[in-house]
């Protein structure tokens, strides 16, 4: 889909015309559709994925789980201590005490030893078996939804237009990074090159890697695909990465909220509510319009 | 400089600024409340028989029909080589039945034990290990999957179901294979619960289906399932039932246990474990 200016902007118009003319159609139907169904489906799959691994809070490289071996990379945890049960976590064999949230929490007098708080987890309480019904509904809602939005974004031209890096995006890289830094956002139909980065990563590198690995651990896709396991470093090491991208999405969420919240939440959740979002008016002492526009 | 920049429209008065701030901080207080509430919010919705519950099960037909349709009825599990074999088998679940039954019958190193073969057949058999053993054989070095999350590869030697269901010829109206096991696995009011599960005759007839008597070149320890457990190498650990005793062929499981095809099943567990 196009995107269309409500109206054109004419030079010196007075200020009710050209806040209208900054008013511009900037996501089509099918990106905020399928932005919606993954920002649910995602926060489903983080809260049962949680409870999942809370069922064996360590994570392992290879292709089986160390047991009378050690290839244990990460572990969530409670042990008795002198003063009492601490919840710990273990980053390649280095000790952090995470009492609270990670290993050992729960009300006051009423903790636990779970790896991820009930808070984050769904169901609340230990349930393997319904975190997982939850989990795999919503990893068909994402994949699904990937697919229409891939299609979509072909025809309708969204990822050619605002997503495909050019090479302008590379020269502005350095200014991006400073702009950012200073929270200095610039309103415009395109994505800004850092912009276009995150959403790519997460689109076309995060997703489809939390995919693969995914099916990666199914024992039956593994009869189907079996070079998978191979290619990933066994079953352990792609439940491992999984893991991995599981946590480098939340922190893209994280970004994403900053930045909405700094760029102007109205405005930004407007655009991706309705499709119309408010540009920076034009800039009459830029000597580029192209980046002020 | 942070440039909280609003749209004009709502920049009219001084008072809406104020009220956009109480917006902020009210919006994360609320989406940082969803968190904390936990997720609690929907406990009540997902018990097993619950509408959200059982809609949401329906990922699972979908599941087993995509990956039966992608690996068809043949397609093999991977098997690993001797180097592969880096430890023991993990046991897991019940390891030592503190069942009388059982325990009589290791007393005599399963002398007396026999399995049998039942329900939708032709021919009703009762096979002693001997038996089974001298039937054609397959070894197979396979990574075993559990449900939580853990692997762990091994040796597995065993009869292939497929040639004892031969045996016992079929019935046409057989849909399922209902393996009953001699370990007591909880206690209900209306007694002992035995372990108890299901596979469609597609994952029984699978080539790397194998009753298992062998594990790593030795008899079948106590722990992981002596004297004989199924291998269903397409599926994770919980549709692999250790301490054999009966092979039921059914048309349906609605009347056993909570008539959802086994005792991990009935306690919430999707029937399909191929992911």
């Amino acid at each position: 889909m196009e995107s269309v200016a409500r109206s054109q902007p004419t030079a010196g118009t007075d200020t009710a015309a050209s806040k209208d003319a900054t008013l511009i159609y900037r996501q089509s139907r099918w990106t905020r559709l399928t932005h919606w169904l993954w920002a649910i489906s995602l926060f489903f799959m983080l809260l049962s994925g949680l409870q999942i691994f809370n069922a064996r809070p360590q994570l392992y490289i290879g292709k089986e789980s160390g047991f009378d071996y050690n290839n244990t990379v990460f572990a969530i945890g409670a042990e008795n201590t002198a003063t009492g049960p601490r919840g710990y976590t273990e980053i390649f064999g280095k000790r952090f005490d995470t009492t609270g949230v990670l290993g050992w929490s729960g009300p006051a007098g009423q903790e636990t030893s779970r790896a991820f708080p009930s808070w984050a987890t769904i169901p609340s309480y230990y349930d393997l078996g319904t975190a997982r019904v939850v989990h795999f509904f919503f990893a068909w809602i994402l994949s699904t939804t990937l697919i229409v939005w891939l299609i979509a974004s072909l025809v309708n031209g969204h990822l050619r237009r605002d997503l495909a890096p050019r090479i302008d995006d590379l020269k502005r890289l350095p200014r991006d990074i400073i702009d950012h830094a200073k929270l200095k956002f610039h309103h415009t139909r395109e994505y800004n090159t850092l912009q276009k980065m995150a959403y790519g990563g997460v689109l076309f590198v995060l997703l489809p890697l939390m995919i693969i690995t995914g099916l990666a651990m199914s024992p039956s896709m593994n009869s189907v695909l079996p070079f998978l396991n191979d290619l990933l470093g066994g079953r352990q090491t792609a439940r491992t990465i999984h893991f991995i991208v599981m946590v480098l999405l939340v922190a893209f969420f994280i970004i994403h909220m900053l930045m909405i919240l700094a760029a102007g939440p109205i405005n930004e959740l407007r655009s991706i509510i309705t499709g119309w979002y408010r540009t920076d008016p034009p800039a009459h002492d830029s000597q580029s319009p192209e980046r002020s526009a | 400089m942070p440039k909280f920049q609003i749209s004009p429209k709502l920049q009219i008065s001084p008072k809406l600024q104020i009220n956009r701030r109480k917006f902020l901080t009210s919006a994360s207080l609320g989406v940082s409340g969803i968190m904390l509430s936990g997720c609690e919010a929907f406990d009540s919705q997902l018990g097993v028989g619950d509408g959200l519950r059982s809609f949401l099960e329906g990922a699972n037909d979908l599941t087993h029909r995509a990956q039966r349709l992608l690996a068809g009825r043949d397609a093999l599990a991977p098997e690993f080589s001797e180097a592969d074999i880096r430890q023991r088998q993990r046991p897991n679940g019940i390891t030592a039945p503190d069942d009388d039954v059982y325990k009589g019958l290791l007393a005599n190193d399963f002398a007396d034990w026999r399995l049998e073969v039942s329900g939708l057949v032709e021919k009703p058999l009762s096979l002693t290990r001997e038996q089974l053993m001298n039937m054609p054989s397959r070894t197979q070095i396979t990574r075993h999957d559990c449900v939580e999350g853990w692997s762990c590869i091994a040796k597995w030697t065993g009869t292939p179901l497929s040639l004892v269901l031969d045996q016992a010829v079929v019935k046409p109206q057989a849909r399922y294979v209902m393996f009953h096991c001699l370990d007591t696995i909880d206690r209900s009011l209306s007694g002992d619960i035995k372990y108890y599960g299901s596979v469609d005759l597609i994952d029984a007839r699978h080539p790397q289906t194998i009753l298992a008597y062998g594990l790593n070149g030795k008899p079948l320890p106590v722990e992981n399932g002596a004297p004989l457990r199924v291998r269903v190498e397409r599926q994770l650990g919980y549709k692999m039932p250790k301490y054999l005793t009966k092979i039921e062929l059914v048309d349906g499981f609605a009347t056993i246990g909570g008539g959802r095809g086994g005792y991990w099943e009935d306690n919430g567990y999707d029937w399909y474990a191929g992911i």
